[in-house]
């Protein structure tokens, strides 16, 4: 359904089953009506905000109760999509939608409200400046919530959208395109029920994947996300000297065994809870309805600005939360701040920063820029651990070189979900791979890319991968929708997804160069343990993995994709959607 | 990529999965690489191109795999259903193409994990890495051998056996080599230091491995010592556990164990009853056989042996028991730490023997040995 802010007018349509079959949903799909519009700067009117489900979403597949938003993001300036949890997704299927296509500046502060096929537009000037906690209280009678926080309005780049009090639609800085137009918040209720076209197929589907996610230890075992979160990594990713220390200048940070999972789970007990539809319950909710921290928020907010105090990754967590901005983001700005400044931060210090950031106020102002800006500001632009503009989550790419490549490969840029190598590089999964070469990394890389472009269209959860795969998926797609797909067909859309979102950076200036980066990941070691050594990343290594994964994914020499392997892939190189 | 290619093709050799020269494989980063020239490679390269992956494994199978797969492959339309817990996890089932034309094997691939072309071989595939494609041809020729037996027993039971099945039986019986032995001791505990523990736990999945008794070369092995569970890691390789071990603190306080192995809460509650420090588990063939193997007419549970069983099963002086891979409510980690109180052993139906030790690996590796064994020999009792 497409809603213009502008006019208050709605409009549904219909794509053709043939669309479908090519994008899939969620990401693929938000995409495809991304494509023609992306040059377009970010907070153009006519720049869509896309909410997209996929097409498992409101089943009973495992972890089907996601959804895709996406626009140009105003952090990055590539095409921009998180996917995100909550209840959200299933709401807006259940009312009949996949997909949301927002264009338009309101007038005034408004709020969308969705009771399946009725849009209504609701002035929301009541809730201007409220935190995300609050107005999601008033809001929640309404269904699903989706809303912006103060850091949207205060014009911060990574602004997050939070939906259902606790899930952050994060990264991208996608909270910004509601300020922009004039958008506090989105309710939706859906009353209708999803067709499935093979119950028994998808009952036996179900089963198979349960089955894997059972014996999967990352996700069910006894120190597994399901028991303790992604905070679950942390002492791994300690252990195995790629813990992002001090602004990334250290890999090893030597509070963590006080800093753990185990410790936030002995000192705030949370009760276990998840997106719809999902068994892992990787969600962990205090008594006093505060969210443990995400393994990144937990690494970023401890090891990388130096802070040993739980409580203040908690309340950091929180505020961030609150505002509506990205953890990761957030906390790597503040690194980036603490390295310029030449001392560390004070736990008060670093709460107090993050409430100026999300106000606006003082330094905050420039803090809310992201880190490259304002290490380029302050003429340091060597401290912004970022690629493509995007801060560098928790994980340290010396002691993981899959994990190097796929930052910089990434289109949205450094992000470790686009490839997560950390599945085979660290947790062993499908198998283990030697973390310390670039050796058949390029395809590894490539192929996990796609597979991963296809998850997010479906859409489903990335950490249900850990254990099964699309062989298992495909056969629930098929008994969803009654469209024969084999996992490889699967991955061919997945490849035809990720193609289109280089195309459309391309659009918008990116080019090879850009696949890469901060330069003190190939001039300093990180921390060893006298048994193991962290050397710096060699740099022609790398650029001949590059060059290797360029050649693998159908780019250029120079990394710019081409007509002929956009018609290879069937996407239409001077434009796609009808809009 | 090499490196990789030429390790688990020897390790198809040495486990007695394929002959010398049999196995052909092919890896691709930016550019296709393959072990040896082949007649077939040009097949094979068309379904490279045909398939998003990275690794492509194609060889006839030793004997008496080759002879059981083929068997198998004959009847089955289109696909053979195995009973293992490998497969029902992990494979599902194993499809047979007619032939080696490419579009065919592409189409099975598409779909599963392997392709059987009875006569020809088995055609396996990675997208990660070679190890998928190893470890995949290592589970269909278990799989396969695990069903060929049982389903002969049954058969023989139920005076259903046929004689191109009676024919096949004798046939393969003569491949199936003496029964595994372990001619010296292995590391005597108590263990004084941490060094020990893993040097100890290396030597003991080795042996595992040397001896057979595994499929491909999983299995896990723990061992407590101070306070910390020792314990191989998820998917790591029996007779490669050099670096491939966790320390988990029995207290909980550190998750640096979330890649242990999937059995790490049966092993955890095994150790934490007091009476054993050592715990050995591997996928002995004829153990997993007589699992399968049930006289029960008409049980109102039939189909769901491998999640609950009401009777008190038992084979080789050990009980069988149900439970699936992992934690869920059917998980193992419910019915083999029970089982193991009152006993050296258990079986766990389809799957694979658990054994437990005092202070070292001697008594459970012998006791899987033991138990692997007396399987083996009551199997032939049976018929």
């Amino acid at each position: 359904m497409k809603i213009d802010l502008s006019s208050g007018r709605t409009e549904a349509k219909r794509p053709e089953r043939e669309i479908y079959a090519r994008w899939i949903g969620g990401r693929g799909l938000a995409g495809y009506y991304l494509r023609d519009k992306v040059a377009r700067s970010w907070d153009d009117p006519e720049m869509p905000l896309l909410f997209f489900t996929g097409p498992l979403v409101g089943t009973t597949s495992p972890t089907s109760g996601r959804m895709t938003v996406m626009s140009r993001s105003p952090l990055t300036g590539t095409a921009g999509d998180a996917s995100v949890g909550g209840s959200l997704g299933t709401a807006l299927k259940k009312a009949g939608w996949d997909g949301l296509i927002i264009t338009g500046r309101a007038k005034t502060l408004c709020g969308i409200e969705i009771a399946d096929d009725q849009v209504t537009l609701v002035d929301a000037a009541a809730l201007a400046g409220a935190g995300t906690s609050g107005a999601y209280a008033r809001l929640k009678k309404k269904g699903a919530v989706a809303l912006a926080g103060p850091a949207a309005e205060a014009g911060v780049r990574f602004a997050d959208i939070v939906v259902d009090g606790h899930y952050a639609a994060g990264r991208a800085g996608l909270g910004l395109h509601f300020a922009a137009r004039n958008l506090k918040y989105l309710t939706v209720r859906g009353s209708g029920k999803i067709r499935i076209a093979s119950p028994e197929a998808l009952k036996k589907a179900n089963e198979d994947v349960r089955r894997l996610m059972a014996a999967s230890p990352v996700l069910l075992g006894e120190l597994g996300i399901g028991q303790y979160g992604t905070a679950a990594l942390y002492d791994l990713l300690d252990a195995r000297r790629m813990m992002p220390t001090d602004n990334f200048r250290r890999t090893h940070f030597d509070p963590t065994r006080r800093m753990n999972a185990h410790a936030f789970r002995q000192r705030y007990a949370p009760r276990r809870t998840g997106c719809r539809g999902c068994s892992i319950l990787c969600k962990k909710i205090t008594a006093d309805g505060r969210s443990l921290p995400e393994f990144e928020t937990l690494s970023h907010f401890s090891a990388l600005v130096g802070n040993t105090n739980l409580e203040t990754v908690m309340e950091a967590n929180r505020l961030c939360n609150d505002l509506g901005m990205d953890t990761i983001s957030a906390a790597a700005t503040l690194a980036c701040h603490e390295e310029i400044q030449g001392r560390p931060l004070e736990p008060s210090e670093i709460l107090s920063l993050l409430m100026d950031i999300g106000a606006g106020r003082g330094i905050g102002q420039a803090l809310g820029q992201g880190a490259a800006v304002y290490a380029r500001a302050c003429g340091r632009p060597e401290t912004a651990m970022t690629v493509k503009n995007l801060e560098l989550p928790g994980y340290d790419p010396r002691g993981a070189y899959g994990m190097a490549l796929a930052y910089a490969t990434s289109t949205r840029g450094g992000c470790h979900l686009r490839a997560y190598p950390i599945s085979h590089e660290i947790l062993r999964k499908p198998v283990a791979t030697d973390r310390f070469t670039f050796s058949g990394k390029a395809r590894i890389i490539k192929g996990a890319e796609d597979l991963f472009a296809v998850v997010d269209s479906l859409t489903a959860c990335k950490f249900v991968f850990f254990a099964a795969s699309l062989e298992e998926y495909a056969r629930i797609y098929t008994a969803v929708t009654g469209v024969e797909f084999s996992a490889d067909d699967l991955l061919t859309a997945g490849e035809r997804i990720d193609y289109s979102e280089r195309i459309m950076n391309d659009r918008n200036g990116f080019r090879g160069t850009d696949d890469d980066l901060p330069a003190r990941f190939f001039e300093s070691p990180g921390t060893g343990d006298g048994h193991l050594e962290i050397p710096p990343l060699d740099r022609d290594e790398f650029l001949k993995a590059r060059a290797a994964y360029r050649r693998i994914r159908g780019l250029n020499e120079e990394g710019r994709p081409t007509r002929e392997k956009a018609a290879e892939l069937a996407i239409d190189w001077d434009g796609c959607s009808e809009g | 990529m090499e490196r990789l290619i030429r390790k688990y093709v020897d390790k198809l050799i040495h486990s007695g999965l394929a002959e010398a020269g049999a196995p052909l494989m092919g890896a691709r980063d930016a550019e296709l690489i393959w072990n040896r020239e082949d007649e077939n490679r040009a097949i094979l390269e068309e379904i490279f191109a045909g398939l998003h992956i990275s690794t492509l494994l194609f060889a006839l199978p030793a004997e008496p795999y080759r002879t059981l797969v083929d068997f198998l492959a004959r009847p089955s339309p289109g696909t053979i259903h195995p009973q293992d817990t490998e497969t029902r996890t992990f494979l599902h089932d194993l499809p047979v193409v007619t032939s080696l034309a490419p579009v065919e094997i592409i189409r099975a691939l598409k779909n599963r994990k392997c392709a059987i072309v009875p006569g020809r071989g088995i055609i396996t595939y990675g997208t990660v890495s070679p190890e998928q494609a190893f470890v995949t041809f290592s589970s269909a020729c278990f799989a396969c051998f695990v069903k060929f037996f049982a389903d002969y027993l049954r058969d023989v039971r139920n005076g259903s056996a046929n004689p191109e099945q009676k024919a096949v039986f004798q046939q393969v019986v003569d491949y199936l080599g003496s029964p595994a032995r372990l001619d010296f001791s292995l590391t005597h505990g108590p263990f004084r230091d941490e060094d020990t523990v893993l040097t100890a736990m290396e030597e003991a999945g080795k042996a595992t491995v040397d001896c057979r008794l595994v499929d491909s070369y999983f299995g896990n092995i723990s061992c407590l010592f101070n306070d910390i569970l020792y314990i191989s890691q998820t998917g790591s390789s029996l007779d490669e556990l050099r670096g491939c071990i966790d320390p988990v603190p029995m207290d909980g306080s550190s998750c640096v164990g979330i890649t242990a192995s999937s059995e790490l809460s049966a092993h955890r509650a095994i150790v934490a009853a007091g009476t054993h420090r050592t715990v050995l588990h591997g996928h002995p063939k004829f153990s997993v056989i007589l699992s399968l193997t049930c006289n029960e007419k008409n049980c109102v549970l039939r189909g769901q042996c491998h999640l609950r069983c009401p009777r008190q099963r038992q084979a080789a002086g050990v009980p069988i028991v149900s439970g699936e891979v992992g934690t869920g409510p059917y998980g193992l980690c419910h019915t083999v730490p029970p089982a193991l109180a009152e006993h050296r052993g258990a079986i766990v139906y389809g799957h694979g023997v658990f054994t437990v030790g005092k202070n070292d690996f001697n008594d459970a590796f012998a006791s899987l040995l033991d138990i692997e064994n007396a399987c083996r020999k009551e199997y032939f009792a049976s018929l």
